[in-house]
């Protein structure tokens, strides 16, 4: 079932363009989460939702309704801020039946439902306390419950563990995932954070300079980027890219990069034109190395140790180096020169605008597939 | 001693002279009128600096006239009137200018900024109708109209200021859980604005009760008179014979409370003025 | 970046469009402005108009609303006998003169000392805030009772200055401060010097204390002689905070009123245009002279403040 529908929705202030042409469909019960850099309209497209900054053109339905004209009050939207923002001369108690006293809830069942919220947040030990009196965790909690008290259908976070410190973080995280399956409310969530976006979402919305970039499961994002920014923005380290150009197009497409070398790749490109401008992209993990011979293969640029894995980079003659993620004891060191071994199936192929080239149905081609020597050690 | 090491102690001595100085330049007249109001009238014409055996018979006779009590009450009834008055009307209209935007705001804050610079005697003779027309010439409520027109730009000033202060999300969060503009204004940003409003309240009683030029035109008898213009028009026999004593316990007695309020409350204060003027 | 792109002509639309969500907030702003709103209009915005009017009648105190439209004869009048009118009353120009003066050594030596006296409560030491607590003192004095307590201090005969300067040998017979016409303005210029340096210091003290330290740092570093610093740093920063100070001063004192109606009465060589006005309006009872005296008072104090506020935006553009 739709519980929110967004239908070119478009937002301005000033002369500039904040988002445009935003159309969305979330379910009933879905964790959503809205993310991009800073500056991409995430944040606003939260508030638009919320009703805290209002559409200037396009539809917000919610249940089928028209909500563009609606209060905050009257959509039946709960929304925990960046910095909390609890009513500081307030108890904890007041905090989270402010919004039931308001509505003219009868007393007793005021009562009875902060409670319960108190309980479901495991506040109830606290619910005299002001919040000067709470740790960063427990005011983030109470937050969470002031937006839940009115029992909304969609609970919306603004970056909410944002001023946490990493350690409470994770905590909160595992918190509010455990929440959403207890409540079984729609949410909608909007982070910076990749990691955040990756282990709550049931559906990611990638979001850049206004526009929607992709929409789809953490998975499909990681795995099928469908452009080079989603490619870039999920994943740490970062997607390597490669300047590279397409050789011969068609149905499978013959491309030359400097550091691979002429590749045959199950990607479409048959409406490009031959010597098109291309890049590839790699992730770390996707990459393996293998001592090369002489003075062939790419320089080690870089050793990073993190404990559980290393991070190898190489000197590709590009700005950036190439980053490789290795077991710890591979034993890279800087000077080395090594050979790059990787899965065919893991290449991205990204068009000169970014956008990533349709994938062919994957046919059984040779794993493994080494740079030509050749053409990979000199730079 | 070193010829670094006396330098040194020349400059705290010069350090602390200067102090000396400007304490005794600040303080000295309230004193000084403290010394003449314990002074006999026989001993009045003595120049003494220090208070040798207080006499209080100038208190006794201050507080034994009718009309000096009379005014001290006028000047609190309308004082505190002022100060309730501006404070309601400039909250709200506060709540408007520092926390909406909307088209128009920079023209009445401009307007206000312009009410607050005018000369009062520009109003004098408008004003005076105004107050005759409603029939409150020689009352209080003359008095607490006429004031709310230095202390309202006042207060609208700088309780727009302390109202930007507050966190943006505090109200959003009160729009989310469905308050009004009015309940969020009362319930949610007032109490967090108490320490301003006593700011604001005090600066403005302190204007309030220090006022003349209105008071001494829109009140006519003793019983209708503010504590300046009383003791403005403390007369006796001839002009050069003011009975100076009984002038200075009224002084001190009009000053003595205003004093420890500003003592207590010295930080507010200094942040109100700066608040209105420095930020403006 | 479509984030900045400007608007396709057939976009306008969007700017303009509001919610009915936000036109509730705007139509709630304007609600809560109206009482105020209409107390200025009340107090201050009809009472100026009607002021304008009444400079343009006869009409007398004793009852406003019988008043005949008289022109500009209050300002400037030719009739067979010659000129008159406020504006060559010598009186008048007398009160221009004097409030001039006043403002202008009071105001200046309010600053001085006022920024003089803020450097040396910007200095740390142990009893600082009990100092700036005390000095708040002649602020919050009334001005009647400053200048009461002031023309008891400056009495010719018993007056505890005029004993102080005799037994210090700078002069040999009491001087009749506020009597003698020489004297009196400086016995004015005093008094309100001694009640406002606080207001000053206070504004001085707080730009002091929000003035960037490394700048400090690196001319101490430096070695550069603390009087350099002064005015090669301290000085120029400070002008704006300054500037704000001065013009609050000078409006103030372009209005001045008390001190002088108290310490000097109607004495001409300290009359101020307030106090002239006043004098038409109240004592004369003649309202249609004194509004024109007060008229032609707001006007300067309207002049000084639009080039003070044109200025101050002037100054908001360059730094932005």
């Amino acid at each position: 079932m739709i519980k929110l529908k967004l239908d070119n929705v478009n937002k301005q202030l000033g002369g500039a363009r904040i988002l445009r042409d935003v159309s969305l469909e979330i379910s009933a019960g879905e964790f959503v989460v809205f993310v991009g850099p800073s500056g991409c309209g995430k944040s606003t497209l939260l508030r638009l939702i919320a009703g805290l900054d209002s559409i200037c053109g396009g539809d917000l339905l919610i249940d089928g309704r028209r909500v563009n004209d609606l209060e905050p009050r009257e959509r039946g939207v709960g929304m925990v801020f960046q910095s909390y923002a609890l009513y500081p001369h307030m108890s904890v108690y007041d905090n989270i039946g402010f919004g039931l006293k308001l509505a003219k809830t009868e007393k007793t069942s005021l009562r009875e439902r902060v409670l319960k919220t108190a309980q479901i947040l495991q506040l109830d030990k606290l619910l005299q306390r002001k919040p000067r009196e709470l740790s960063g965790g427990q005011r983030q909690r109470v937050a969470m419950g002031r937006a839940m008290a009115r029992e909304p259908d969609i609970l919306l976070f603004d970056e909410p563990l944002s001023n946490l410190d990493a350690s409470l973080r994770v905590q909160m995280r595992n918190e509010i995932a455990r929440l959403h399956g207890r409540l079984g409310s729609t949410m909608i969530y909007v982070t910076h954070d990749q990691v955040e976006a990756m282990t709550l979402a049931d559906k990611i919305v990638v979001l850049n300079g206004g526009r929607i970039e992709q929409v789809g499961s953490p998975r499909e994002l990681y795995e099928r980027p469908a452009s080079r920014f989603v490619a870039g923005f999920l994943g740490s380290p970062r997607m390597n890219f490669l300047a590279a150009f397409l050789h011969a197009p068609g149905e499978t497409s013959q491309v030359e990069s400097l550091v691979l070398g002429r590749t045959t790749l199950p990607v479409d490109s048959s409406d490009l034109a031959a010597n098109t401008q291309l890049s590839l992209g790699i992730r770390p993990e996707h990459l393996s190395l293998k001592a090369a011979q002489g003075t062939t293969g790419l320089v080690v640029s870089g050793v990073e140790y993190l404990g559980s894995e290393t991070y190898v980079h190489l000197d590709t003659g590009q700005d950036e180096p190439m980053v490789c993620r290795c077991e710890v004891n591979a034993g890279w060191r800087i000077g080395d020169r090594v050979e790059l071994q990787l899965d065919i199936d893991n290449l991205h192929v990204f068009d000169a605008h970014g956008t990533a080239l349709k994938r062919r149905a994957i046919e059984s081609l040779p794993a493994g597939v080494a740079p030509h020597p050749a053409s990979a050690g000199v730079l | 001693m070193s010829p670094r090491l006396l330098k040194k102690t020349l400059l705290r001595l010069g350090f602390w002279c200067l102090i000396g100085i400007l304490l005794v330049y600040a303080v000295f007249p309230f004193y000084y009128a403290i010394v003449t109001s314990l002074k006999p009238s026989s001993a009045l014409f003595q120049v003494s600096y220090w208070i040798d055996n207080p006499d209080f018979s100038n208190y006794a006779a201050v507080l034994n006239q009718a009309s000096f009590l009379r005014a001290i009450g006028n000047s609190l009834v309308v004082a505190l009137c002022v100060v309730t008055l501006a404070l309601f009307l400039s909250l709200t209209a506060a709540y408007a200018l520092g926390r909406v935007k909307f088209r128009g705001r920079g023209p009445v804050l401009m307007m206000v900024l312009g009410v607050s610079m005018f000369p009062q005697v520009a109003v004098l003779s408008g004003l005076f109708e105004v107050i005759r027309a409603l029939g409150l010439y020689n009352t209080s409520w003359a008095l607490i109209l006429s004031y709310t027109i230095f202390t309202l730009p006042f207060t609208v000033w700088v309780l727009t200021t302390f109202m930007g202060q507050l966190p943006h999300e505090l109200e959003e969060a009160a729009i989310m859980d469905g308050a009004s503009p009015w309940v969020t204004l009362t319930r949610v940003l007032l109490p967090l604005l108490w320490p301003a409003l006593v700011t604001t309240g005090l600066l403005a009683f302190i204007a309030a009760w220090n006022e003349f030029l209105f008071a001494l035109t829109f009140t006519l008898t003793d019983s209708q008179r503010t504590v300046p213009v009383a003791i403005a028009l403390i007369s006796g026999g001839s002009p050069h014979e003011l009975p100076w004593g009984l002038l200075m316990a009224a002084s001190v007695l009009v000053t003595v409370p205003l004093v420890i309020l500003v003592l207590i409350f010295q930080r507010r204060i200094v942040s109100g003025l700066t608040a209105g003027a420095l930020k403006g | 970046m479509s984030v900045s792109t400007t608007l396709a002509p057939d976009d306008e639309y969007l700017l303009t469009r509001e919610t009915p969500v936000q036109r509730r907030r705007v139509r709630a702003a304007w609600l809560f402005l109206t009482p105020m709103l209409l107390c200025l209009a009340l107090v201050a915005a009809w009472p100026l108009l009607r002021t304008f009017w009444f400079s343009l009648t006869d009409a007398s105190l004793a009852d406003t609303g019988d008043a005949s439209f008289v022109g500009l004869s209050n300002y400037l009048f030719h009739s067979g006998a010659g000129w008159s009118g406020i504006l060559v009353d010598p009186q008048w120009w007398n009160a221009v003169r004097n409030t001039l003066h006043f403002t202008v050594v009071s105001v200046g030596l309010e600053i001085v000392l006022g920024l003089l006296v803020a450097l040396l409560l910007n200095v740390k030491f142990t009893g600082r805030a009990l100092v700036r607590a005390l000095i708040l003192i002649p602020w919050a004095i009334p001005t009647i009772v400053s200048a009461k307590i002031w023309s008891w201090m400056l009495n010719d005969q018993f007056g505890i200055i005029n004993h102080m300067m005799l037994s210090l040998g700078l002069i040999d017979a009491p001087l009749a401060w506020t009597a003698d016409a020489d004297l009196s303005m400086w016995a004015v210029i005093i008094v309100d010097v001694w009640k406002t340096v606080p207001f000053v210091t206070l504004l001085m003290l707080a730009a002091l204390q929000m003035l960037p330290s490394d700048c400090y740092e690196a001319a101490r570093v430096d070695g550069i002689h603390p009087v350099k610093v002064f005015w090669r740093v301290t000085l120029p920063l400070l002008m704006p905070a300054l500037l704000v100070a001065a013009i609050f001063r000078i409006l103030d004192s372009l209005r001045v009123f008390d001190v002088i109606y108290v310490l000097t009465s109607n004495s001409s060589s300290t009359m101020s245009m307030s106090v002239y006005a006043r004098q038409h309006l109240v004592e004369f009872q003649d309202v249609g002279y004194g509004s024109a005296a007060s008229t032609l008072l707001f006007l300067v104090v309207a002049v000084i403040a639009m080039a003070y506020l044109y200025l101050g935006r002037r100054q908001l553009e360059v730094r932005s």
